[in-house]
């Protein structure tokens, strides 16, 4: 961290609101006006200062965090904005707006600044037709390459047929290594990873070129599950429509902590106030989601690594059933939950109340003699030790830069968790830690995975212990809501939590209507995975493997 | 002692421990062996039946499963792979990475328009006879994507199907009968016609040449496979 940012972030910490006129100065040349989001202002800039404006404020102000670049399309106009935390403080936030006529959305691309922005923009690209100049590499991400037209555009046809193409996939080396001949001899071997893959945990498609064993290029190519998520969302009412689709986004399952970040975007947007005794329900479910899914990452991990079906994954699927029948007692369902509601939870805790409690507390009393199990089993295995200690390394830098959050960002030693710095629900009434490591490397994404279930543990005794003393009559689980939800036309708002994969963000604009006129979500898995080409650079193949196993990626959630 | 040290006191047993086996047979033959089919044929059985009958039997009885996940459902389809649930139960339960080994393809989730030609060569790629178990309502229909503008309304528009199991996702209690209910059909000789139009994949330079084709005429092979998407007539 530069001496400037220390300086930055000190005096943001000082003074918890954000200073928006210093912000300003300090980019004036190129502000052409000013917007108020329902979480932070936002700046509207020219179409060809996007670099300048952020590398200003990430160097000067210490926004060092992309959470999202959002593209929609107004009327009049087309938009990206770009959502900036810092990594310190991310209730410090600041959009960046920037504008562009309709006969020509084209403005300059912020991957040079933020890496991040590489994938982002090409989303936007891909589905809603901006072009970024400067950008290293536009092209679709998430649909085929010969699709016609931009799906999220206001006059798309969606009727129109269209054309996939099924072809050899091409050595994306070939031509530059044609010109090295002279250099030597260097053979490579272009190989596909899925997307019929064991190893790829889904549909995942990875080009990779080969030299000898050793990575020479790693290209993603994802969309293989784009399912339309934001349109889906785009056309539910706000009140009861949207809700079952969070469920669908990181199906592991971390069901209600993706409805929590549908949940916690709406209520700030309508101001309404949720109440306490289910702000605790909340917290002890979406932990349970967290264990449920870690234990799947830990499972599929070491499927990975030891093999196909092997007794880790068996072990940790049987306790992951063990927390899917808590859940499934709560929710009265075993992944696509669909428990909250906007302003509360749809029902109480099951009956008879303390058959429940007990049942959580045996599930809490054998917890850590099976992560003991775990660590026997895996971590203190020496050839699982080979394969993920210094594989898949990134540095804490490369990881901000690349928008990383969750484990694959507390691994590398960033003390980043939204559960405790920018709080929601009930946690921070409870006494839990953010667990991070320093090393940076698959291990050490496991390791904080692992830590993460006790954390979690800790954090649900506390809510039964609250909720077993909690007053009969006091039990209030719903606020009041209007049957139907009208936010201010023009509202927009953006609004995270933490997901058992990281940051997951939701951007709302309202129309004045009942639906959302832009619904944006903000996958973690997306930002992990673009990560990988960093993390395998000049790596194994089989350390590739792994890598992608450690990452613990969903694929509807990369895919949306 | 050390081992080359040879030891006397180890000689060959003179007598043979038979207790615990006469003890556990006990009086007659085992019970256990008195099934139903040795009441009927006598002491030393043999079955008189048509070779098509016993080859369909078996293979309802020794399914290989293709390990292929697309989404939520396959989260539970791993579920009833596991401890508790274990498909293996059935006969029913040697999941293989490569299609080649298997026989039994579950589609369990939504398949979108870039997946589609994929899984139209992994299950191409199976030998035959081979049977598709379709899991969860987006592989049925679409679910609750069907408005989307980017999913295959159903595993059926790409590939023939033999069983549906409802729900999103379906309980491995549920997948686990949609299998037995398809080896059922299979020791009984039935499955689905397999239907080769329109689910090909087409040459490019074989479709009518509307609108769209001229328009990507110039960016693709007239040799090249590809799917052709007629989203206003899928159901």
């Amino acid at each position: 961290m530069s001496s400037q940012e220390e300086e930055a972030t000190q005096e943001g910490q000082s003074d918890s609101d954000v200073d928006y006129d210093y912000l300003e100065s300090l980019v004036s040349e190129h502000v052409t006006g000013r917007e108020s989001h329902v979480n932070a202002e936002a700046f509207r800039i020219d179409a060809y200062s996007v670099q300048d404006v952020l590398s200003t404020l990430k160097e000067e102000a210490g926004f060092d965090h992309l959470s999202v670049v959002t593209a929609q399309e107004y009327e009049d106009r087309f938009e990206s904005i770009y959502h900036l935390k810092k990594f310190d403080d991310p209730t410090q936030e600041l959009s960046i707006v920037v504008p562009t006529p309709r006969e020509e959305p084209v403005h300059q691309s912020a991957a040079p600044v933020f890496t991040t922005a590489d994938w982002h923009e090409r989303e936007a690209y891909d589905l809603v037709g901006i072009e970024y100049e400067g950008h290293p590499d536009l092209r679709r991400i998430l649909l085929p390459e010969t699709w016609q037209g931009h799906p999220l555009r206001l006059d798309y046809n969606q009727d129109k047929p269209q054309i996939v193409t099924f072809e050899q996939h091409e050595n994306p080396l070939e031509e530059s290594l044609r010109d090295m001949e002279n250099e030597g001899d260097r053979d490579t071997m272009f190989l596909n990873v899925g997307p019929h893959h064991p190893a790829t945990h889904g549909v995942l498609h990875v080009k990779t070129v080969l030299d000898g064993e050793q990575i020479a290029d790693l290209d993603p190519d994802i969309g293989y599950l784009h399912r339309c998520e934001e349109q889906m969302c785009q056309n539910g009412t706000y009140r009861h429509q949207i809700m079952p689709y969070p469920d669908r986004w990181d199906y592991a399952p971390s069901g209600l902590a993706n409805e929590w970040s549908y949940a916690r975007a709406i209520e700030d947007l309508e101001g309404i106030e949720v109440p306490e005794y289910a702000q605790v329900i909340r917290t002890m479910g979406a932990e349970m989601t967290r264990i449920a899914s870690h234990m799947l990452a830990v499972a599929t991990f070491g499927l990975d690594i030891i093999g196909d079906f092997s007794a880790v994954f068996m072990y940790a699927m049987r306790d992951r059933e063990i927390v899917q029948d808590l859940l499934e007692d709560l929710t009265g369902q075993r992944m696509m939950f669909n428990y909250f509601r906007v302003g509360g939870v749809v029902w109480d805790l099951p009956e008879p109340r303390d058959v429940y409690f007990d049942n959580i507390r045996d599930f809490l009393e054998d917890l850590p003699e099976r992560i003991d199990e775990y660590h026997s089993l895996l971590t203190q295995n020496e050839l699982f030790q080979m394969r993920t200690v210094d594989t898949g390394y990134i540095s804490p830098e490369a990881a901000k830069d690349y928008g990383t959050t969750g484990p694959v960002l507390r691994a590398s030693g960033v003390d980043y968790d939204l559960r405790r710095d920018d709080p929601y629900g009930y946690y921070d009434k409870l006494d839990w830690d953010v667990r991070t490591r320093e090393e940076g490397d698959n291990l050490a994404r496991l390791l904080v995975r692992m830590d993460e279930v006790e954390e979690s543990a800790k954090i649900i005794e506390q809510c039964v212990d609250l909720l077993e003393d909690w007053p009969e009559d006091d039990r209030e689980i719903q606020a009041n809501v209007p049957r139907s939800l009208k936010p201010e036309p023009g509202a927009e708002i953006y609004r995270s939590v933490e997901a058992p994969k990281g940051e997951l963000g939701i951007y709302m604009r309202s129309d004045g209507t009942d639906k959302p006129a832009r619904f944006k979500i903000r996958g973690p898995s997306f930002n992990n995975l673009h990560a990988l080409e960093r993390m395998s650079e000049g790596e194994l193949i089989p350390d590739l493997i792994a890598t992608l196993g450690s990452l613990d990626i969903i694929l509807a959630e990369v895919d949306r | 002692m050390t081992s080359n040290t040879p030891r006397d006191d180890i000689v060959e047993s003179a007598d043979p421990i038979t207790d615990t086996q006469d003890a556990r047979i006990g009086e007659g033959p085992d019970p256990r062996f008195n099934s139903k089919l040795r009441e009927a044929f006598g002491s030393s059985p043999f079955v008189l039946t048509k070779l098509d009958q016993f080859m369909n039997w078996a293979r309802g009885n020794s399914m290989f499963m293709l390990q292929f996940g697309i989404a939520c459902c396959s989260i539970e389809m791993m579920h009833t792979y596991s401890v508790k649930h274990d498909l293996d139960r059935f006969h029913a339960g040697v999941p293989r990475a490569s299609p080649r080994q298997a026989d039994v393809m579950i589609v369990p989730g939504t398949i979108v328009s870039k997946f589609a030609p994929r899984m139209k060569r992994v299950y191409d790629q199976m030998p035959e006879p081979k049977f598709v178990v379709n899991m969860g309502n987006c592989s049925t229909s679409g679910g609750p994507f069907q408005g989307g503008y980017n999913v295959v309304k159903g595993a059926e528009e790409i590939i023939p199907v033999d069983i549906h199991v409802p729900g999103c996702p379906p309980r491995p209690e549920a997948l686990v009968y949609g299998i037995a209910k398809l080896q059922e059909r299979i020791a009984n000789g039935e499955s689905s016609p397999v239907t080769v139009k329109p689910y090909e994949l087409e040459e490019f330079g074989d479709l009518e040449r509307d609108e769209i084709v001229e328009k990507l005429s110039e960016d693709i092979d007239e040799e090249s496979l590809v799917m052709r998407y007629n989203w206003a007539d899928a159901p």
